[in-house]
């Protein structure tokens, strides 16, 4: 994360906003620390730390109020519409890609087209050159040559939302199943995230509550971070006809492991292969590559046994 | 002329070569030490097969191991295969009704879960070599003795001593320890045997329902001791295939097998790769903050591949 604010200062960022907790995960810590991290390295950079609405509504209209440099409520309300808006466009245009690899002809074609977008998305100025390109990168995309007739095998990614949304962090995960000609999902995306906590506060989206009730015969509190919604989400998975799960596990991440342990069970129960790949500072890629492959081969098998026998 | 089919398992430690026919017998087998250069060391396996076989016809070729990108660059590969897949394959061709695969090789070890002919749950070991090869290699070398010998002198043991297998690092000061005590030589042995399967069972196997019929294939296979450490805690039979040792490359020469029915010709270069001059150079790309490790294979002066790069700007 530390290397993802030090990209964004050297571009010009002057401001960092994290999101806080006050919840069992130590995800809390981060903000205070990376403050301290970076200010030690010489950034001198202005560090707003967002706790959630129900840790106290006056500290959060303060820090939203910084953050959107706006003084009445209905500027507030404005830029957060703005914002969401942003954030849904990027997190659909980055699902139409795992579609369309999925099934184009060239997945090449595919990645090429999105390298370019990402390319350009950190050269654009302002919301309405960002939404242009948006519009633009799903014209050509639309576009591209796909195998009529092809079913694609579907897997899930699930895990804590910064590791699956963090393609450095989780190998391009992605890209790489979507080299494969796998269909891809996330089971988090900043757009998730914000109708859960903040759009439909304090009641929760429907997709994310209904996670937790799935969830429920196997964890019945939160774990912190998260690992309920990890739990939920592959039987979420399971319940939707996909194929797999896979769970990334940053090495050390508590709530993650307990998922680890209890997606065992429901990997029997349901039986839904489900595979967790650990990711920490190696980046020799050969294993990890490999448990891919084989984990592609090992659904692909189990679907061709069930529509023989 | 006689077709056979080349499997290539190119690994961290071991490159294995094998020949087999249309009915899987395998005809020939080579087991060579990678040593860090696996370019070199497969164009000498090559040379050795044409030696050889060099009048036979080779009508398929498949590679896997860590290595499987880089040998099928240079050889012309139809199938390019994980390990996972190849060993299950290999496995089941030696006995279809196996349902466990334990495979134990020089710096990873995997365990493969097989019910009614098809993989359907694997795991390998994720950052630790403590249940590998290389710890058994390295603690031979500590004893002053063969690493071939290593199993016969384990049988020996009537009192194997206990010794923390959690680590490679601990088990060697634990069994410092215990050499300073005046342990035998063949209860050590024994008990970094059991060490090693306890690892195994407790990080890779965790959780796993390995029901037999039990095969146990890779290096470590030969290790009679290993074997019998397991036999001993998992209370079952252990089987080792014949070919343990290249059952890998098996696998991947039976799927080239059928990827060349489907496909009608193969894409192998011919025996002459090994005459011809192959260079590796590294390239650091300075284009983003990845900065990727780009490498590009060159034949005589032509590239043939580059790859290591994450945005694909230096893929041909």
């Amino acid at each position: 994360m530390i290397g993802n604010y030090i990209e964004s200062i050297e571009r010009g960022a002057d401001t960092i906003v994290i999101t806080g907790s006050c919840g069992p995960c130590r995800f809390g810590f981060y903000g205070l620390m990376q403050e301290d991290i970076l200010r030690g390295l010489g950034y001198d950079v202005d560090i707003i730390v967002i706790d959630a609405l129900r840790e106290g509504h006056r500290d959060f209209i303060k820090n939203v109020r910084k953050v959107t440099k706006a003084n009445n409520i209905f500027d507030i309300y404005r830029s957060a519409k703005l914002a969401l808006k942003l954030i849904k466009r990027a997190d659909n245009l980055t699902q139409k890609f795992n579609y369309t690899r999925a099934y184009a002809v060239d997945k090449d074609k595919v990645n090429g087209i999105m390298d370019d977008y990402l390319d350009k998305a950190v050269k654009v100025h302002g919301a309405s050159e960002l939404i242009e390109l948006i519009d633009k990168t799903e014209g050509i995309l639309s576009a591209v040559k796909l195998h009529k007739d092809y079913d694609p095998i579907k897997i899930g990614i699930i895990g804590e939302i910064y590791t699956i949304i963090e393609p450095f962090a989780n190998f391009e995960v992605e890209r790489r199943l979507g080299e494969l000609g796998v269909l891809v999902e996330k089971s988090l995306t900043p757009t998730r995230w914000l109708e859960q906590h903040v759009i439909n506060y304090p009641f929760g989206s429907k997709d994310e509550n209904l996670k937790y009730k799935l969830a429920k015969p196997y964890l019945e509190t939160p774990v912190g971070g998260h690992g309920r919604e990890t739990i939920g989400s592959a039987i979420h998975y399971k319940n939707r006809g996909y194929d797999g799960a896979i769970q990334i596990l940053p090495l050390n991440c508590m709530p993650e492991i307990v998922a680890k342990s209890i997606l065992k069970n429901v990997s029997r129960d349901l039986d839904f292969p489900i595979m967790t790949l650990v990711v920490d500072e190696m980046t020799g890629e050969a294993g990890y590559v490999t448990r891919l492959e084989a984990f592609v081969d090992l659904v692909s098998k189990r679907r061709e046994k069930r529509s023989i026998g | 002329m006689v077709n056979y089919y080349m499997g290539i398992d190119v690994g961290s430690v071991s490159t294995n070569i094998v020949l087999i026919d249309e009915e899987n017998n395998l005809v020939y087998k080579r087991y060579l030490r990678t040593q860090g250069k696996p370019l070199v060391i497969l164009q000498d396996g090559i040379r050795e097969v044409a030696e050889e076989l060099g009048h036979s016809n080779i009508a398929g070729v498949g590679t896997t191991g860590s290595g499987r990108y880089l040998a099928s660059v240079l050889i012309g590969a139809d199938v390019v295969k994980n390990e996972i897949t190849c060993h299950a394959i290999a496995a089941l061709d030696y006995n279809p009704e196996t349902r466990t695969v334990l495979e134990i090789g020089g710096q990873d070890s995997k365990i493969i879960i097989i019910r009614d002919g098809i993989v359907v749950d694997f795991a390998m070991n994720t950052v630790c070599a403590a249940g590998t090869g290389s710890f058994l290699d390295r603690q031979a070398l500590r004893l002053g003795m063969d690493i071939s010998e290593f199993g016969n002198i384990a049988l020996n043991s009537k009192n194997p001593v206990r010794i923390a297998g959690r680590c490679a690092v601990f088990a060697e000061s634990d069994m410092i320890h215990k050499q300073q005590l005046g342990h035998n030589q063949e209860d050590i042995v024994s008990g970094l045997c059991n060490a090693l399967v306890r690892n195994y069972l407790s990080n890779v196997a965790k959780g796993k329902d390995l029901q037999p019929v039990i095969l146990f294939q890779g290096g470590v296979a030969a290790n009679k001791g290993i074997r019998k450490a397991f036999e001993d805690q998992l209370g079952q039979k252990i089987h080792v295939p014949t070919h343990y040792d290249v059952m890998g490359a098996i696998g991947a020469a039976i799927l080239s097998k059928e990827v060349v029915k489907d496909r009608g010709e193969s894409r192998f270069k011919g025996f002459d790769i090994y005459k011809r001059d192959y260079r590796v150079s590294p390239i650091d790309c300075n284009g983003c903050s990845n900065i990727c490790e780009i490498l590009e294979i060159r034949e005589d002066d032509k590239i043939l591949a580059r790859y290591g790069d994450k945005c694909g700007k230096w893929s041909l």
